[in-house]
């Protein structure tokens, strides 16, 4: 039971610590690589109390595929740059409303967290009924197919519309670009697109475009 | 004094593991460029020792002397870590990957979600090492990589559903043994095209090699990259190969399991099947590196958006259909 006990202060450590130095550290990559490192001990963390489906999950999901994106946004735009003039100058906007935001969800986690906590029933978890002798992942399936299928269903809604609205927002149709066409490209014969010119000497021969 | 002994127990386990696969990446880098050699008429390697066997040894020989040149402008911890890091989660993921019904170093349950997950870190090495780079080619190198992984991992994953949907485990050991009568590459012979070729993408070979293109980028993300932190970058691309073809083995041809179950086939231990297998599907890859011409980028993203993904999404819903309709949904409780 101690190894046990080391690796959760190991775990738990460095998720804690990892969480602070997201917040702390100026060159915003290095964050990021953070809340990788963060991501990954807190899947540690899940595997630990037995949920090794949520924590594989967390690592394809969120260190696979959304920290990714993440890298590659920050990657891409002058972000550090911009972190440095919020602080430098102080009539910056963004403080004032990151720090609305946060208390709003902080004030969140509080009554979700004081609700499970002092009033025992407050989520029914009545139909759930565990198992031991099938797996982590048997169990989690059964209950997300069948008793909170609509909540699920919703879930997968929910996401497939944000995805929808990021497409629709960043869309737009320019002019004058020009597009490769694979139908066109596959579809093309030698008949149409070679000719064989005589050229005159002296003259030389006019090519359109 | 326990505890000491189950750790050396496990040290042994896992050396057991992490050597034969370390000396069989040297031997499969000699067998890709002998393969690549012979196609286009060539000899390759055939000086070092015998048949040039040796050649890879004296290859990483020649990198462990040479000096390793850090870029004064790189970000210096995450440009050593890059390699380190590629090199651990191409090693790492063996754990699970069973050779026998009781030859595996790590027996756990979502095995086959493990394997998934190191494969997609697998990304972070080429990244870490591009930006930390600090110059044009290995960032654009890094960027192409992020998004061709990203994107062909999502496949991946889908084709694994498929076959989780006949076995009801996400247990190696399950997978395998549900292929007793039937390998999975019969009836779900078009996923297993589908995952050959994501596994190219996701391995950044060829056809698919565009992060490390030779031609524009002066191979990407590794142009920096000098000595023995080049061989680590080299080793562990061919570990994720040897890996991918390994996973391709459990899901699709069986792991261990002869081809049948009878008298010449089932005299070579389970081990060796599974490393014939491992051998196939290696061939095959590097065939497909000496006789296809490199992709486009766009082209490489439409085939993994537009083709792969909603062939195989349809696919699962096939696989569904079929198992729900002929009642033939795995029900054993593992």
């Amino acid at each position: 039971m101690i190894a046990h006990t080391i690796f959760f202060y190991f775990f738990s450590i460095i998720t804690v610590g990892s969480a602070l130095m997201v917040i702390a550290s100026k060159n915003t990559i290095h964050a990021v690589f953070f809340l990788i490192l963060d991501f990954i001990s807190v899947g540690c963390l899940f595997i630990m109390i037995g949920a090794e489906f949520l924590g594989m999950i967390m690592l394809i999901v969120y260190v696979g595929a959304v920290a990714v994106l993440f890298l590659f946004v920050v990657m891409m735009l002058n972000v550090a740059e911009q972190k440095q003039s919020w602080f430098r100058g102080l009539k910056s906007t963004h403080i004032p409303v990151g720090l609305i935001v946060s208390l709003v969800i902080l004030s969140e986690i509080l009554v979700v967290i004081g609700g499970w906590k002092y009033k025992a029933n407050f989520i029914s978890t009545d139909s759930i009924i565990i198992d031991s002798n099938f797996s982590n992942t048997h169990q989690l399936g059964s209950v997300l197919y069948t008793d909170y299928i609509y909540l699920f269903q919703i879930a997968g809604i929910i996401l497939l519309l944000s995805m929808i609205g990021a497409i629709v927002l960043t869309y737009r149709k320019r002019e004058g670009v020009k597009r490769q066409s694979y139908i066109n490209q596959i579809s093309r014969e030698s008949k149409t697109s070679v000719e064989v010119v005589e050229v005159d000497f002296n003259t030389g021969v006019k090519i359109d475009d | 004094m326990e505890y000491f002994d189950t750790l050396l127990n496990e040290l042994y386990k896992i050396a057991f593991i992490l050597i034969p696969v370390l000396v069989s990446v040297a031997l499969i880098v000699w067998l890709d460029r002998r393969i690549w050699g012979a196609v286009q008429k060539r000899k390759g390697p055939n000086v070092v020792g015998p048949f040039g066997l040796l050649q890879t040894v004296a290859d990483a020989l020649k990198y462990i002397f040479k000096e390793i040149i850090i870029p004064a402008s790189s970000n210096k911890v995450i440009f050593v870590l890059a390699p380190v890091v590629t090199m651990t989660l191409a090693l790492v993921a063996w754990a699970v990957i069973p050779f026998d019904n009781d030859l595996v170093l790590a027996d756990i349950n979502v095995g086959i979600l493990y394997l998934f997950a190191v494969s997609s870190l697998g990304v972070y090495g080429i990244i870490m090492g591009g930006w930390a780079s600090n110059s044009k080619y290995p960032f654009l190198g890094a960027i192409r990589s992020a998004a061709q992984m990203v994107s062909y991992e999502v496949s991946i994953g889908i084709i694994i559903i498929n076959v989780l949907l006949c076995v009801g485990s996400l247990n190696l050991k399950d997978i395998v043994n549900a292929q007793q009568n039937l390998w999975f590459v019969v009836p779900l012979f078009p996923m297993f095209v589908v995952f050959f070729i994501s596994a190219l993408a996701e391995t950044n070979r060829p056809p698919f090699d565009l992060p490390e293109a030779e031609a524009e980028l002066v191979s990407g993300y590794q142009t920096e990259y000098s000595g023995m932190m080049y061989a680590m970058f080299w080793l562990g691309e061919y570990a994720n190969i040897l890996l991918m073809c390994a996973m391709g083995a459990i899901l699709f041809l069986g792991g261990w399991l002869p081809l049948v179950d009878i008298f010449p086939f089932n005299v070579l231990p389970g081990p060796l099947w599974m490393i014939l297998k491992i051998l196939f599907l290696f061939f095959l890859f590097a065939l497909v590196k000496a006789i296809v011409p490199r992709y486009r980028y766009d082209q490489l993203m439409r085939l993994g958006w537009k083709i792969l993904l909603p062939f195989s999404l349809l696919y699962v819903v096939l696989t569904a259909s079929y198992l729900f309709y002929f009642d033939k949904l795995p029900t054993k409780a593992f």
